[in-house]
């Protein structure tokens, strides 16, 4: 890869330790998979009649896409509010959008007792436009799609580019008697690359149109998933529940989604031992208060207009879940105030922690603490239960690793470790990489 | 960091005005109100004229045995399997008489069934149709064959009445559907309220059980908490209930009047009615993203030399 581009590929192998013992805990996950599927949801999980959703809904729906949302934040900067510096960052947000997105849509077939009836979202008859869960499916699967499409560039890039080292190994390895003859092989290959060259141009074109619609859609989904427990009104704690629902979920998202980029900027420069993008992640943390303030301020703007304050303040059970969730998000901004913090790769990493634990537990508060359908039911995830989620999770951070390493997705450390000094001098070097993406990587100061 | 410049923030907010005018639009034109029909069919449920004998279960049970109801169901707590009833409503059972004891003299049994609400909230939360309320009868129906599993329907049911089968490979919804499909279809009259032999429970339109359940608080106001269950709560019920302990000592929970799919509807019809909101987000975050990009090419095309 040139030091001309914008983004690069990890350098590196790919079967590490760290890949088996990721693969291990997947398999482990997927086994417990097997037996739901064969003796019921009932065989590997504590769910109940009361308590219908667990953490499959919790975890890897309502807060596993909130986490996904760093796409969708960064998405909002570099597109809407027209931050160019921050493009460099966008792949890699995109590509952990794409698998928490996909990866929530598989836990929702695992949850749902009766998949194979799923086709019914596609029969207009069948259409239930009441339902915030019809809502929040059509728009998941349609974000998912876009997703895919925004993140396609990479992939033709590096098809384009491709000298099929792998695919000619695999080929060497195959015994002789089965393996495709050579030159068949590269004439394929060959119309492989040369569709991906065709088809990369014109998916540029139009590209901005499914950025846009990636924009909207989560907008449009995130705050559907608070209405989804809006119509529990006697179930939910009266400190969550209140018409503001849609609203702070779609806040929350915010917030979450900008910490997590950032959170995943530091993880990935340390542990791919690059250096951190500390110009990059001072600015995003600059934004991040002004979204948790207006949450902030909902939240309790809200809880006074309802006379709930003083149950925010009973010491109770709910009231320490509440206040815990507060604390996190109120005290990480704060942190976040300070100038010198965001500058230090330490404090943006804890105060950007606290801030996406407080905002999923805000998620886990509505979704299962603070809901209680009655007199004698209780919940607690059992051991299968939690292995599928962390098998799922586990099969995410994997995902994230191979295609790292085979599609152009990390900000070029070249030309981006040595932003601060080349200032806008690095725009001249635009080549036919930087253009899959329309923006182009350069913004002018 | 760059200061946001004042353009960029006219954009936001002309954004922002846009979205809010379209919601705005929306919930003028989304006042529905409810309307009480009480030609639907029901049930009244008299708890102080209730002996206990479970006859309704097994009918119920016996009737619906096709429908997801299974003919005996085993308690959680009953090792032996001599014990004579399920200890709730479950994926198996669809009606259930309970006891609840305040003191040695003081008791009163209690049925638990579908309360077949005049708007129902596993309706409206349903995405794909397979609760339906049916326009005539007013009963709360299910439909094994659209249904996804979601078990939405469970979490927003105030009553905690649809239940499901967690330990089937292929599960289904279990509730209430008075018999349609069975004695109501034959007989023209529920199970349970054919087999009942106390009269504790009566079958038939809901403007008749009200005037019945009325005329017997007026009779013996001693006897009874002067309330009919079910008139008012969550936007009223076709499932009645008299009795003579407060209500929420019996399991049945305090709902105010509002119907809490009416609270959710409106919020929903709110930012969705006419798919108005959506379409202007999506057309002025377009107009914006789309300038930007402009802006940048014409900057870029200045100093890219030459690639195809």
């Amino acid at each position: 890869m040139g030091h001309s581009e914008e983004y690069q590929k990890l350098e590196g192998r790919i079967f590490t330790k760290s890949f088996f013992i990721l693969l291990s805990v997947v398999l482990l996950g997927f086994y417990f998979v097997g037996v739901r599927y064969v003796k019921g949801i009932g065989a590997v999980s504590n769910m109940s009649d009361g308590y219908p959703w667990g953490i499959w809904i919790t975890y890897d729906v309502a807060t596993g896409t909130a986490i996904a949302c760093g796409g969708y934040a960064v998405a909002i900067l570099v597109y809407i509010r027209n931050r160019m510096q921050y493009h460099p960052m966008i792949r890699s947000a995109i590509l952990t959008s794409m698998f928490g997105y996909g990866l929530a849509g598989f836990s929702v077939m695992v949850d749902l007792g009766r998949p194979w009836n799923a086709y019914n979202f596609f029969i207009p008859s069948k259409w239930q436009a009441n339902s915030a869960m019809f809502e929040v499916a059509l728009c998941v699967m349609a974000y998912s799609t876009v997703l895919i499409l925004e993140f396609l560039p990479a992939i033709l890039t590096s098809i384009e580019k491709s000298k099929w080292e792998r695919m000619n190994a695999i080929r060497n390895w195959l015994h002789p008697k089965i393996a495709p003859d050579k030159k068949t092989m590269e004439d394929k290959l060959e119309m492989v690359r040369l569709g991906a060259a065709w088809l990369n141009p014109r998916l540029n074109k139009v590209l901005i149109f499914f950025i846009v619609l990636g924009i909207t859609l989560p907008t449009m989904h995130q705050s559907s998933l608070g209405s989804l427990l809006l119509i529990a009104s006697t179930k939910l704690h009266p400190l969550w529940h209140t018409g503001f629902l849609p609203l702070l979920f779609l806040l929350n998202c915010v917030f979450i989604g900008y910490s997590i980029a950032i959170l995943e900027s530091i993880i990935s420069s340390y542990s791919f031992k690059r250096p951190f993008e500390i110009e990059e992640l001072s600015g995003l943390a600059g934004l991040i208060p002004f979204v948790t303030v207006i949450w902030l301020t909902v939240v309790i703007g809200d809880l006074s207009y309802r006379g709930q304050i003083h149950a925010a303040l009973k010491g109770d059970f709910y009231s320490g879940w509440f206040m815990t969730e507060f604390l996190l998000v109120a005290c990480g901004s704060l942190i976040l105030f300070v100038k010198k913090a965001r500058k230090s790769a330490r404090w943006l990493f804890i105060s950007a922690s606290m801030i996406v634990l407080g905002g999923a537990l805000y998620r886990f508060n509505v979704y299962l603490i603070g809901f209680n359908p009655g007199q004698g039911w209780k919940y607690f995830p059992s051991f299968a239960e939690v292995m599928i989620t962390v098998g799922i999770v586990a099969l995410e951070i994997l995902g994230y690793k191979v295609f790292v390493a085979l599609f152009p997705v990390l900000p070029n450390m070249d030309l981006h470790g040595a932003h601060k000094k080349k200032g806008h001098a690095k725009k001249h070097k635009g080549s036919e990489a930087d253009k899959h993406l329309p923006a182009g990587e350069a913004h002018a100061h | 960091m760059k200061k946001t410049s004042r353009r960029d923030f006219l954009k936001l907010a002309g954004a922002t005005g846009a979205g809010l005018l379209a919601c705005g639009a929306g919930s003028a034109m989304a006042n529905e109100g409810l309307q009480v029909n009480n030609d639907e069919l029901g049930m009244l449920y008299d708890a102080t004229k209730c002996v206990g004998c479970k006859a309704c279960m097994s009918a119920c049970k016996r009737v619906n045995s096709d429908y997801g109801s299974l003919s005996y169901e085993k308690a959680k707590f009953d090792e032996d399997g001599l014990w004579d009833a399920p200890s709730d409503l479950s994926g198996s059972t669809r009606t259930l008489i309970k006891l609840f004891k305040e003191s040695e003299k003081r008791w009163s049994y209690v049925k638990y069934s579908c309360m077949h609400c005049q708007k129902p909230s596993c309706v409206s939360v349903c995405p794909v149709s397979a609760m339906t309320k049916e326009k005539v009868s007013g009963i709360v129906d299910y439909n094994k064959n659209t249904c996804i599993g979601c078990r939405y329907c469970q979490i927003a049911c105030p009553y905690n009445i649809p239940k499901f089968q967690w330990e089937k490979a292929v599960p289904q919804i279990v509730k209430c559907d008075l018999c349609k499909a069975t004695n109501l279809r034959e007989k023209g009259i529920t199970a349970c309220a054919e087999t009942c032999p106390a009269g504790a429970i009566k079958f038939g339109k809901r403007k008749d059980l009200l005037e019945e359940a009325h005329q017997r608080l007026k009779d013996a106001p001693d006897k009874y908490v002067a309330h009919v269950y079910g008139e008012h709560e969550g936007g009223g019920t076709n499932h009645l209930y008299l009795a003579s302990m407060p209500f929420n000592k019996l399991g049945l929970p305090e709902i105010k009047p509002e119907a809490p799919a009416e609270f959710s509807e409106k919020i929903q019809h709110t930012i969705y009615k006419g798919f108005i909101a959506p379409v202007a987000l999506y057309s002025t975050l377009c107009f914006i993203a789309v300038k930007n990009m402009k802006k940048h090419k014409g900057h870029d095309d200045d100093h890219q030399k030459g690639d195809k």
